[in-house]
């Protein structure tokens, strides 16, 4: 969207200028062109992949288009972020990291959408992607994790603990356990302690991906071990570690013992996922709304008030769709990311079933949007015209509207255009394009390009126009222009009587050139007699006339001769006396030439014809 | 006339003196016929102008020639709009003038731009302050012009009128007056057409106004066929809070700016449920309106007309969705609880001042991707 605004610049009244507002920022386009671009891979090959596919498979391709979706989140980020780390301009700096934490929402909102709508994990699975995701979005331990672990002595490190406590919260048992271990060999006295709980952390219930366990199965056990853990705290296993107990009371998902470490979590997500974990893993899609509620509040504790991301995470625990979206409008600054979303809930037959009427207008909507957004840059536009073809109510129209208004910088861009144009029949926008083509060719005297825009357009009216200022110039200049384009028309010469005139015209001159007399007098006879050529252009081929009669070897045959002297009386009868007063003496002197060449012609041919061959 | 070059600077490349009176008003013809140019002015005259490809020397230096094809005289009074007619009907323009009467001229021959014959003369009775063309071409609809008056005079008439071509009577002739429009009326706008069966029509008086004019069942009345419509009034806005002077449709009518003597532009755009907000507010130098500081990639230009702190803490408790204030009891502002999607504030700003860390992919911290567009509080005069 371009405003051009008119207003008062800072000289004052009589200073006034004009302003040109963009809406977009080049820089934002610029950076951001990988991800419009791989994007409209991945949505063109969703609106042509196969709805036949049911059940299952379906569900497992959106999910793959999905991740595919994601990855180029991913990847565009990194870019990002890589341009943060090499530029040396603060100011840009700012923007792409900026740029690059707007990106990281964008993947983790989407991410969640994904398990919770497009998967839509059952209870058991639902956990472990939850999970997943906790453990791929929280990555401000990373840096303290590493430092750890890459430590001489891990377990002298004063974050040892906090560490642990990371893997813990996140439910990486393994990784815990293997650090305990080097804390168990480090305090032999305090074996035994850590054997408790490393087998405690080892025998775990998680849910199952695959069949193996039913839920009820998985809840036995697990509140077996759950029971287990708690006599093990309540019999003061651990009193001698506050840290170990902690931990202990982390994995009987004690909701103070989890909130004291709200540091090393961050976020209410994150907090509530391993309350999930360690107080209802098999929880189900339905009930998360209520846990993600009271985990944000406990969490954010009256502290701070939810921010625009953690509305939009907890309209999608809620399993609010069309809340996301909205939310997610309102607060991302282009409509790519709900356009997208949005198209691939639609796909998932999410919207249609919500109780809203407009469940799939919302979808067209959005990417009409984001579509006409995509034609204010001028090479992006191009992924534009794909979008508008996937909304079926509104994308023709929308297109029509945008492709006109593309600036033709160049005869490429303008092929281009109208390439796409006649793919879709869009005959109007074709007609227009090349006529404006033409036009702009017919004002800077670039007759060829001109007649050539015309054909296209098949507009008889223009190119009889440019015919004519073609054998103008030739009257005037006596050579013609463009002799590739007349020599080449082909089939299209048809397309006006001026235009084929003006090939006949040509392909006349042609045969001249090549000697081929007789060819080229019965041409130009044809010319005249089957009145292609106008007659205001008589004379002109009368002239042209004259060479050819005045040839050695007679090439007129007695008829042929008979109808150029018709012609040309035709020519001087049809003058009033007022223009005949008007001619002037090279006129007078051209008709008396031609009659006296005729005559000449006439008593040759006449004895040619009349001699018997061979004798 | 200024031209952009190739690497997207703008020049100036011909400044010329066109009226002797302030020049009103000045349009483009469709691009099919060349580059021209019509202009209106209080010399109680309008020109057509033509460019002229002038000499390499010329090129060059960055300049071009126009020049003048044809002056049409017949107003009696200041000339003061002039627009072109749709291009699917060839080569024509109307022009209105302060004595009421509206002109609408065709040149039969679109390569000769000198020949202009004045096809039709519209007697309004009001002063006439702007014309607009309604750009459909579908077959379903008439030509039509709608006409905007200033005129002061004392009986309210409406001043906004809307003549429909006939096409047994082969004259214009009027088929509404928007009797909700009493005061004076400055610029007047028929929004693109998406291939709706109905118009909308965009108003600048002394507030921003849209219609929407539903075509009904031809009347077969005496003059034959003339259309009667159904007109709502969509959206009223009067956050300029004086005089709104112009009216401007984006390519596919569907959003508006408007501009007023409150110094502004302001963006209006109907959202998915077909109701309109204002989406963007604009200084006269181009700059955005908003409250706190711009940071970040989404610098300028325009800024959010949404959300602001205290609007979050209204609303009712299903959508979270606010109105600048202002805009509320009007009829194309309701709230409504599901899916008033406001096209998002176009640029953000995610203001990430407390993370200065990990530039590792910062996991969105809660601080730090929702600085919660506070860009605008409105605070237009409210």
């Amino acid at each position: 969207l371009t405003a051009y605004v008119a207003g008062t610049g800072e000289g004052g009244p009589s200073s006034s200028r004009l302003f040109v507002v963009r809406k977009d920022q080049d820089i934002y386009i610029q950076t951001l062109r990988k991800l419009f671009n791989e994007s409209h891979g991945i949505f063109i090959g969703l609106q042509r992949s196969e709805e036949e596919l049911a059940g299952k498979s379906r569900k497992a391709q959106l999910v793959q288009v999905s991740k595919n979706y994601r990855s180029v989140i991913r990847a565009c980020m990194e870019d990002m972020h890589q341009a943060a780390i090499l530029t040396r301009d603060p100011a840009l700096h700012s923007q792409y990291s900026t740029q690059v934490s707007i990106l990281s929402a964008m993947e983790l909102i989407w991410n969640l959408c994904e398990i919770l709508f497009v998967e839509a994990a059952a209870a058991g699975p639902l956990l472990l992607r939850l999970l997943d995701w906790v453990r791929l979005h929280v990555c401000d331990v990373d840096n303290m994790v590493h430092e750890v672990l890459s430590s001489e002595n891990p377990s002298k490190h004063e974050l040892f603990w906090n560490v642990v406590d990371v893997f813990v919260l996140q439910g990486r048992m393994d990784e815990a356990r293997h650090l305990l271990s080097k804390e168990a060999s480090a305090n032999p006295t305090s074996v035994n302690m850590y054997k408790t709980l490393d087998d405690l952390m080892k025998k775990m219930p998680v849910p199952s991906l695959g069949n193996t366990q039913t839920l009820t199965e998985m809840e036995l056990k697990w509140q077996h071990w759950h029971e287990e853990c708690q006599r093990y705290l309540q019999d003061g296993t651990f009193a001698s570690s506050s840290h170990m107990e902690s931990i202990c009371k982390i994995l009987l998902g004690d909701e103070d013992a989890i909130l004291e470490k709200k540091d090393l979590m961050t976020t209410w997500y994150h907090f509530l996922v391993t309350r999930l974990l360690y107080s209802h893993p098999t929880v189900k899609p339905m009930e998360l709304r209520f846990y993600a509620q009271a985990c944000m509040d406990l969490f954010l504790g009256g502290e701070s008030s939810p921010e625009p991301l953690d509305t939009i995470l907890m309209a999608a625990f809620e399993f609010e769709m069309h809340q996301v979206i909205k939310e997610c409008s309102i607060a991302l600054s282009n409509w790519w990311f709900v356009a997208h979303l949005t198209d691939l809930l639609d796909h998932c037959k999410l919207l249609q079933s919500h109780n809203l009427y407009f469940g799939s207008n919302m979808r067209e909507f959005l990417l009409l949007e984001y579509a006409s957004g995509l034609f204010s840059h001028h090479s992006l536009w191009q992924l534009g015209v794909d979008y508008f073809d996937h909304c079926p109510e509104y994308g023709r129209v929308y297109l029509e509207l945008h492709i006109e208004r593309i600036p033709l910088n160049t005869e490429q861009k303008a092929l281009k255009v109208l390439r796409i144009c006649e793919q879709r029949q869009m005959h109007e926008q074709v007609r227009s394009i090349c006529k404006i083509m033409a036009m702009k060719a017919l004002r800077n005297n670039r007759l060829g390009s001109a007649l050539s825009w015309s054909i296209r357009a098949k507009d008889a009216a223009f190119a009889t126009l440019i015919s004519d200022r073609f054998l103008k110039d030739y009257c005037e200049s006596g050579c013609f222009s463009d002799l590739d384009l007349i020599d080449n028309l082909g089939p299209s010469m048809l397309l006006s009587d001026r235009l084929t005139f003006l090939g006949k015209y040509r392909e006349f001159h042609r045969l001249y050139g090549e000697k081929r007399f007789s060819e080229a007098a019965k041409l130009l006879l044809m010319l005249m007699t089957a009145h292609i050529a106008p007659c205001s252009f008589w004379m002109t081929l009368l002239t042209d006339a004259l060479p050819l009669l005045e040839q050695k070897e007679v090439i007129f045959s007695a008829e042929q001769t008979y109808e150029l002297m018709r012609c040309l009386e035709d020519l001087t009868a049809g003058k009033s006396d007022k223009q005949k007063f008007q001619d002037d003496d090279v006129e007078t002197m051209k008709v008396e030439m031609l009659r006296l060449a005729l005559a000449r012609n006439l008593a040759r041919v006449i004895v040619k014809e009349g001699t018997l061959e061979g004798s | 006339v200024w031209d952009k070059s190739e690497n997207g600077d703008w020049h100036c490349t011909a400044s010329w003196k066109t009226h002797s009176g302030s020049v009103w008003r000045v349009t483009w013809a469709h691009p099919e016929f060349g580059q021209v140019l019509a202009s209106c002015s209080f010399d109680r005259t309008a020109a057509v102008w033509e460019e002229i490809v002038g000499e390499s020397n010329d090129k060059l230096r960055g300049q071009s020639h126009w020049v003048k094809r044809t002056t049409l005289v017949d107003s009696r009074t200041s000339v003061t709009d002039v627009k072109f007619a749709p291009k699917h009907m060839g080569l024509m323009l109307a022009t209105c003038s302060a004595d009421g009467v509206v002109r609408i001229y065709e040149a039969p021959d679109v390569m000769n731009l000198s020949q202009w014959s004045l096809q039709h003369e519209i007697s309004c009775k009001l002063s006439c302050s702007c014309i607009s063309w309604n750009p459909s071409s579908s077959r379903a609809h008439s030509p039509m012009i709608a006409v905007g008056s200033d005129d002061n005079s004392p009986n309210i008439l409406a001043k906004v009128q809307i003549y429909e071509y006939n096409e047994n009577t082969r004259k214009y002739a009027k088929a509404e007056a928007l009797m909700t429009v009493t005061d004076a009326v400055h610029d007047i706008a028929f929004a693109p057409n998406l291939g709706r069966s109905f118009h909308i029509l965009a108003v600048a008086t002394k507030d921003v106004r849209i219609f929407t004019l539903k075509p009904l069942r031809k009347e077969l009345t005496s003059s034959g066929g003339l259309t009667k419509f159904e007109i709502h009034i969509v959206a009223q806005f009067d956050n300029h809070n004086s005089q709104v002077w112009r009216v401007s449709w984006n390519i596919t009518g569907t959003v508006l700016a408007s501009s007023g003597d409150d110094g502004c532009v302001r963006l209006w755009k109907a959202n998915y449920m077909d109701n309109w907000k204002c989406t963007g507010i604009l200084k006269g130098n181009g700059s955005p309106v908003n409250g706190s500081s711009q940071q970040g990639i989404f610098n300028a230009s325009l800024g959010s007309a949404n959300t602001s702190l205290q609007n979050s803490l209204n609303g009712s408790s299903a959508s979270r969705y606010f109105f600048p204030p202002l805009d509320s009891p009007r009829a194309g502002s309701r709230w409504s609880s599901h899916a008033q999607l406001l096209p998002p504030p176009p640029l953000i700003e995610h203001s990430c001042d407390a993370d200065t860390a990990n530039i590792q992919y910062p996991h969105p911290r809660r601080r730090c991707v929702s600085r919660p567009l506070n860009l605008l509080p409105e605070n237009e005069g409210v």
